[in-house]
């Protein structure tokens, strides 16, 4: 890791960029709040955060045109987080109240309802994480904070091209979904680590680590 | 394993000054908001909530203030309620640092409120608080059947509608989270109101939090077992008479899975 790795979170209008970037500051990053395609292609790592519905926030980047410095970004091997629904979006599509969107196809796989008795599923949880996983190294026995109702409830993306086996992360409400998936240069948590306490910030910095 | 009980410290802000008293003349200065948060962040808290208990346009800029200064210090989710009438005044306190908003008597004026933030940014963000007070049965209004009145201006002036029935027509409007204060028990430091929490329980999908009565650790874990997925409490936590900590420690002897 460089001394201090520069991270761009994506502004692009959804819900609370600020509580990422300065989570992210606490984990030791310079952090920049920008959706300019440069600033995006040139940083050490990227943020992708999002709250609110998959439609919108899907719409959100489309209206800063941010799936292709996103491809880019991943062709290159270079490293992007994506934060809550900043995370589902990754999947294939979204299905929330009967409306089905496409998401950026990164990963195959469905994000749709938990099937639990009371949803949100609002919180502190426990996570299940492979012993290899390099965003839990060192935290055990923690809880991280969700609020959502979606989420991908399976994974069937197995070892592709240079990169190992993706380490994926499991927690359960009502049912197992993916609480994080590690997979090359793409990570995402389904939990929002700049809200999860020293938890959270452990995290973010194991993952400025891998910068 | 499953989610754990939420422990919610709640500070009434007042022109930037975290206050407690039973109306605005007698306000009492319990101290800094962004420093009593930072305690509470230390202690443990799974979260905050900040109740905006003037909301005039003045203390309005103060308040964002408060929640953007405390969102860069605190890691843990900020629900700020109060005075939020528009889905613009949501997108401004979100943009300002918060990660819920508590809206209460807007919604009650009116309902298409909570669609309307739902559909914008999410039910996950929107939680309706309820002000609820007990009608003794001779003086129960027909709209009232369960017995317990949603309240407006902190339970001084009555609605004539059934709390209950009210919480279900919310959650079916969008709101994801049912914050419930027992207007009957605030203060009182005698616990929660357990019929009332069991109440909202059994109509409610959603999380409910439990709210108002709290005086002792061990009032935390009946709220709880009466089906609360988070027991909020203010005054004990701001004099010192209890920790976050001490909290966790008598719902967690009591089976109650916490952080």
């Amino acid at each position: 890791m460089t001394a201090s790795p520069r991270v761009v979170v994506l502004d692009y209008g959804s819900g609370n960029v600020h509580s990422a970037a300065k989570a992210l500051e606490a984990a030791g990053a310079r952090v920049e709040l920008t959706a300019d395609r440069d600033r995006v292609a040139s940083a050490d790592g990227l943020v992708v955060p999002g709250v609110g519905a998959f439609a919108s926030v899907m719409e959100g980047l489309r209206a800063v045109r941010a799936a292709e410095p996103i491809g880019r970004r991943l062709a290159g091997g270079r490293p992007v987080l994506g934060i809550c629904v900043g995370m589902q979006v990754l999947f294939e599509r979204g299905i929330e109240r009967g409306t089905d969107t496409e998401g950026l196809g990164e990963w195959p796989g469905t994000v749709d309802e938990l099937t639990a008795p009371v949803l949100p599923h609002i919180g502190w949880n426990t996570v299940e994480a492979p012993e290899d996983s390099a965003l839990f190294a060192g935290i055990r026995n923690e809880r991280f904070y969700f609020v959502h109702s979606y989420a991908a409830r399976s994974w069937t993306l197995e070892a592709t091209g240079a990169f190992p086996a993706p380490r994926v992360t499991w927690a359960e409400h009502g049912e197992r979904f993916v609480a994080a998936a590690e997979n090359g240069p793409l990570s995402g948590t389904q939990f929002h680590p700049e809200k999860s306490g020293a938890a959270g910030i452990r995290l973010l910095g194991n993952w400025l680590g891998g910068l | 394993m499953s989610v754990a009980a939420r422990v919610i410290p709640c500070l009434d802000v007042a022109a930037g000054r975290v206050v407690k008293g039973v109306n605005f003349l007698n306000l009492r200065d319990e101290g800094d908001p962004v420093e009593l948060a930072r305690r509470y962040y230390e202690q443990g808290a799974d979260e905050l909530t900040f109740l905006d208990v003037t909301a005039t346009v003045e203390d309005r800029a103060t308040m964002y203030d408060t929640v953007t200064a405390t969102a860069e210090q605190v890691f843990i989710p900020l629900t700020v309620g109060g005075g939020v009438r528009s889905t613009d005044d949501v997108a401004r306190l979100l943009a300002h640092g918060a990660d819920k908003v508590g809206v209460n008597s807007a919604a009650l004026a009116r309902p298409e409120l909570l669609g309307e933030i739902a559909d914008r940014f999410g039910a996950q963000v929107l939680v309706l608080s309820l002000d609820v007070r007990r009608v003794p049965g001779a003086e129960r209004a027909p709209g009232v059947a369960s017995g317990f009145e949603v309240t407006t201006h902190g339970g001084r002036a009555g609605t004539g509608r059934d709390a209950v029935a009210w919480a279900a027509e919310a959650i079916e409007r969008g709101a994801g989270e049912l914050l419930v204060n027992s207007i009957d028990a605030d203060g009182t430091k005698r616990g929660f109101d357990l019929e009332l929490v069991a109440a909202m329980r059994d109509v409610s999908s959603v999380p409910v939090i439990a709210s108002g009565g709290a005086g002792a650790v061990e009032d935390f874990a009946p709220a709880v077992a009466a089906g609360a997925d988070a027991v909020l409490a203010a005054s004990v936590f701001h004099r010192g008479e209890l920790t976050v900590g001490q909290v966790k420690d008598a719902l967690r002897a009591q089976g109650v899975e916490v952080r």
